[in-house]
């Protein structure tokens, strides 16, 4: 076991004098690498970064929100996380869980800025108000935007946790009559993550802030700012139910025969195509399920100002797809009446075949049903 | 000499909640509470397609998660006449039953227990002897003298880093504890244990609504479709994991919870006469044996205690126009009407006149204008909304279950039936609805096994989604007794839109500002009269603050009469 290069105790430590083998602790590395995408020395980065780092302190901020981040993030189910308080972070400022009111959580605020300054992780939940001198949003006194600039200050980095703090989303919604204000406006010289979703999954956070403790650097991000190892993928390019949008195969409303099938939401507003999220990887409550499994349409709630976005329960117009450049109703329309030529036809022709290759395998079980209940036939 | 006390931010709640008071003589003599911070949603849906607005209203609360989405569709299908298929009445009471369990457990450990139990203590706790005390309360597998050891050298090496995390600066040595170390280890230990639990209870949520926080619902029933025979349907494996985290909950509130509750109750059953507050008490009532729209065959009935009064239960109607009513006397909104008015929710009206200090301020003028949450009010009573009001009405209304556990646990404490007046009352009453609704739940569970064996595969109603079904005028409104109180949702549909929504939420009751009469609500009257022994450590009042729940986060900073900070000044 190497030598820890101070006497504060790594995660390492915490986790052998724990009971947990060495074992256990490659494993979870391992795990959370390929949570981040990375390859496979990746876990030997994590496992390096978690025997010799002390616990970073983060000071949690609450603003417009409704806290669902807050239960989101204590809904994570790695096998360590649910200890995440406790083992990998200090968290010495939030609402939420700590044990201090009034004045005396403030002095544990200000005491981190203050002993970390540059150290420490700020996480915002909620957006800021900035209307007026901000008196739609005060604590202690003071609005949202004192606090968010006096905490920025001396912040190594910022995570935007959720759609209000990236993008507004609920009260930002027409007419966003509080003049809600996501965190990247607003901060200036710090790097920001967003962390979209409403809420993001909770494994998503855990990963995200896991990254900058473990390596001391920013995850990789896309073009707006989000973690690419989460929100690279679009819903639709990962959802189970894709072959049955390529074939064509479409729930018309909820629990109709169709739905029952589990057939392709789009068609009653799913906004999955346009969407980008691990709803589809990683699913919710450690796998169980995601929206579009239950039944319901995605309506994109990782999508910058997603609530103007159209109501929830129409069908999007069209949209880019890989190789389907049409919308379902032309699809539909196609396969009816079995004809095509050219480039566009083509698709559709292909997907025509994968419905055909859909509602085989679905005879094939057919059948073998019946030979199970007709052995001798 | 009266000092003026303020909390803000109060914490281990959800929201902005500030709470200031005057202390005289070690207690407090007057309290005002606002809260600080608003979003409107109200008036964001206005204009929007009503089917739409269970997800918009559902983002009002992350902790209550689940419970204005129902309250929504419930409006919207009051209004449109939409009656849901029984299989998605048994869905929506399962969630609901969840939503309980979920978040009156979190209550309990992560946002109540730290007023109780004094984690610094449990340090100099003997492992051993904890674990006899819990195997004798209560025969959870979870509690062996080494689990507690193991724990206990955890704490050691975390207090022992220096960094205290959540637990920096608390009010740890207060002489305010009262439970041996022993306990204080026991409600640590299973603190961390019911942080395990609650990431497993909410799967049920998952399956049904797809995720959570947040999952989804649907106007017309449900959108997790049945279909026994198809693996992204409700099938038997689907439904055999929703019942076995229904058992692993049942256990975890009868062989945790309850036991945890009862033994730190005993040590405090003074509070049996602290905090009682308004003695008027409001349930809408819910979980239709029957479905929604039959009050008859609700578990929680609903009704009305006026004066501790329980001889006498009052009929409810949300409805009448005479009945419920919102005030903004001493709220930063302005009426039409002026501010005297008071209106009923289908009338309501959410128009922002903020007429307090600008920030940064010290303190609030309270006797003017001092927060964003409205008043209302039932028959012109101010009334207590939440599990004491639900306990309280099944009381008094006669029911073999709630006397049951009123009655065991009032003899188990060993204190009279007027302790149910208080803070430890409100927060007993929270637990004992508990274990009523981890029993309603599984029962509901198995009607739905029953119904779909018996062929009903139906989980929504789709034939009024369409908005050309629709009248071009409707209005309807929807209840639920949410964890915290009663909750209701008022909607006016015009042309496929909704014209005006209103919602009046169990803290609006319970955190509410004075009436135009000056009547107190729950807190502010709770509040009267609560010892506080160093005002700079107020735990007694964060105690009478979370028994009520909060749902809105707040903070807590003393200060004198010339409004400077007690803590630079010398207390006298």
């Amino acid at each position: 076991m190497p030598a820890t290069q101070s006497k504060r105790r790594t995660y390492y430590d915490e986790l052998m004098e724990r009971g947990y083998s060495r074992r256990d602790f490659m494993k979870f590395c391992a795990t959370m690498a390929a949570y981040m995408g990375l390859e496979a020395s990746g876990a030997a980065q994590i496992s390096e970064a978690l025997m010799t780092h002390s616990r970073v302190p983060v000071i949690w901020l609450h603003f417009q929100e409704c806290t669902c981040c807050s239960e989101s993030f204590i809904r994570s189910s790695h096998p360590i996380v649910a200890d995440v308080i406790l083992d990998k972070v200090s968290l010495d400022y939030t609402e939420t869980l700590m044990a201090a009111s009034g004045h005396a959580a403030e002095a544990a605020m200000h005491k981190t800025m203050e002993e970390h300054y540059g150290e420490y992780i700020l996480c915002v939940e909620g957006s800021v108000s900035t209307f007026g001198g901000g008196e739609y949003c005060c604590i202690g006194g003071r609005s949202s935007e004192q606090i968010l600039q006096e905490t920025a200050e001396g912040a190594k980095a910022i995570l935007a946790w959720g759609s209000c703090a990236c993008n507004g989303c609920i009260q930002a919604a027409k007419p966003n009559p509080t003049r809600a204000t996501p965190i990247h406006k607003l901060v200036k010289g710090k790097p920001v993550i967003k962390v979209p979703g409403c809420p993001p999954i909770g494994e998503v956070m855990a990963g995200t802030l896991l990254h900058i403790i473990t390596f001391g650097t920013l995850p990789e991000l896309d073009r707006v700012g989000r973690p690419k190892a989460f929100y690279s993928k679009r819903v639709h390019d990962s959802c189970y139910r894709r072959p049955y949008y390529d074939a064509g195969l479409f729930a018309e409303t909820f629990d109709d025969e169709n739905a029952k099938k589990g057939y392709c939401l789009y068609k009653v507003g799913c906004k999955g195509p346009m969407t980008y999220n691990a709803c589809g990887i990683m699913r919710w409550n450690n796998g169980v399920s995601y929206p579009i499994q239950s039944g319901h349409g995605c309506f994109g709630c990782s999508e910058e100002n997603f609530w103007d976005n159209g109501p929830i329960y129409r069908q999007m117009a069209s949209f880019p797809g890989f190789g389907i450049e049409a919308n379902a109703d032309k699809i539909g329309i196609a396969a009816a009446a079995a004809t095509g030529a050219g480039i566009a036809a083509h698709a559709i022709a292909t997907n025509i075949r994968k419905r055909g290759i859909l509602s085989s395998l679905q005879e094939e079980g057919k059948d073998a049903e019946e030979k199970l209940d007709n052995p001798l036939t | 000499m009266s000092k003026r006390i303020v909390i803000d931010p109060i914490t281990r709640i959800e929201g902005h909640l500030r709470i200031e008071a005057e202390v005289e003589n070690g207690k407090v003599k007057d309290a005002f509470s606002s809260g600080t911070m608003v979003r409107l949603i109200e008036e964001i849906v206005k204009g929007r397609d009503p089917r739409d607005v269970w997800a918009f209203v559902g983002r009002v609360c992350g902790v209550c998660t689940s419970i204005h989405s129902l309250a929504s569709c419930r409006a919207v299908e009051d209004a449109l006449d939409i009656v849901i298929p029984p299989n998605a009445e048994l869905v929506r009471n399962i969630m609901f039953g969840v939503q309980y369990m979920h978040d009156h457990v979190v209550h309990f450990y992560h946002l109540h227990a730290l007023d109780w139990v004094d984690v610094v203590s449990a340090l100099k706790a003997d492992p051993k002897e904890a674990a006899a005390i819990a195997q004798r309360i209560s025969n959870y597998a979870g509690n062996s003298a080494g689990h507690f050891s193991d724990l206990q050298k955890r704490l050691t090496k975390f207090v022992e880093s220096g960094q205290l995390g959540i637990f920096a600066n608390g009010y740890w040595g207060h002489p305010a504890y009262k439970l041996p170390p022993e306990l204080n280890l026991i409600g640590v230990a299973h603190y961390l244990d019911a942080l395990e639990w609650q990431k497993e209870i909410v799967k049920v949520h998952t399956v049904f609504g797809g995720k959570n926080p947040h999952p989804n619902y649907l106007v017309g029933g449900m959108a997790c479709a049945i279909n026994k025979d198809d693996a992204s349907a409700l099938n038997a494996e689907r439904l055999a994991m929703v019942g076995r985290l229904l058992k692993e909950a049942k256990t975890f509130v009868n062989q945790v919870y309850i036991p945890d509750l009862l033994a730190i109750a005993s040590y405090y059953k003074d509070w049996g006469a602290i905090g009682g507050g308004l003695g008027n008490f409001l349930v809408y009532g819910d979980l239709g044996r029957n479905g929604y729209r039959d009050p008859s065959s609700y578990q929680f009935p609903s009704g009305a205690i006026l004066g501790k009064d329980l001889s006498k239960v009052h009929e409810v109607d949300l409805r009448n126009d005479e009945e419920i009513r919102e005030y903004i006397h001493r709220s930063w909104y302005d009426y039409a009407d002026g501010p005297e008015a008071g209106l009923h929710p289908w009338k309501g009206e959410s128009t922002l006149n903020y007429t307090g200090p600008k920030p940064p301020y010290e303190h609030l003028e309270v006797e003017k204008e001092y927060s964003f949450l409205k008043t209302p009010r039932w028959k012109g009573h101010a009334m207590e909304v939440g599990p004491l009001a639900r306990v309280l009405v099944g009381y008094a209304r006669g029911r073999e279950d709630f006397k049951e556990v009123v009655d065991k646990t009032l003899q188990h404490l060993d204190v009279p039936a007027e302790a149910l007046f208080s803070t430890l009352g409100r927060t007993a009453a929270r637990g004992l609805e508990s274990i009523l609704v981890a029993d309603w739940t599984l029962e509901f569970y198995d009607e739905l096994l029953t119904n779909i064996r018996n062929g009903d595969e139906r989980m929504a109603n789709m034939e009024r989604f369409n908005p050309k079904e629709w009248p071009q005028t409707a209005q309807g409104v929807g209840h639920v007794e949410a964890p915290r109180g009663a909750l209701g949702h008022w909607i006016v549909i015009e042309d496929e839109k909704t014209k005006n929504y209103q919602m009046v939420v169990p803290t609006t009751w319970n955190a509410s500002p004075r009436d135009p009469e000056g009547k107190v609500s729950a807190y502010e009257s709770s509040l009267m009269d609560t010892p506080v022994a160093d005002p700079e450590q107020p735990v007694e009042i964060l105690r009478t603050v979370h028994s009520f729940d909060p749902c809105m986060a707040c903070a807590v900073h003393l200060y004198d009469e010339d409004g400077k900070q007690v803590n630079r000044v010398q207390v006298m």
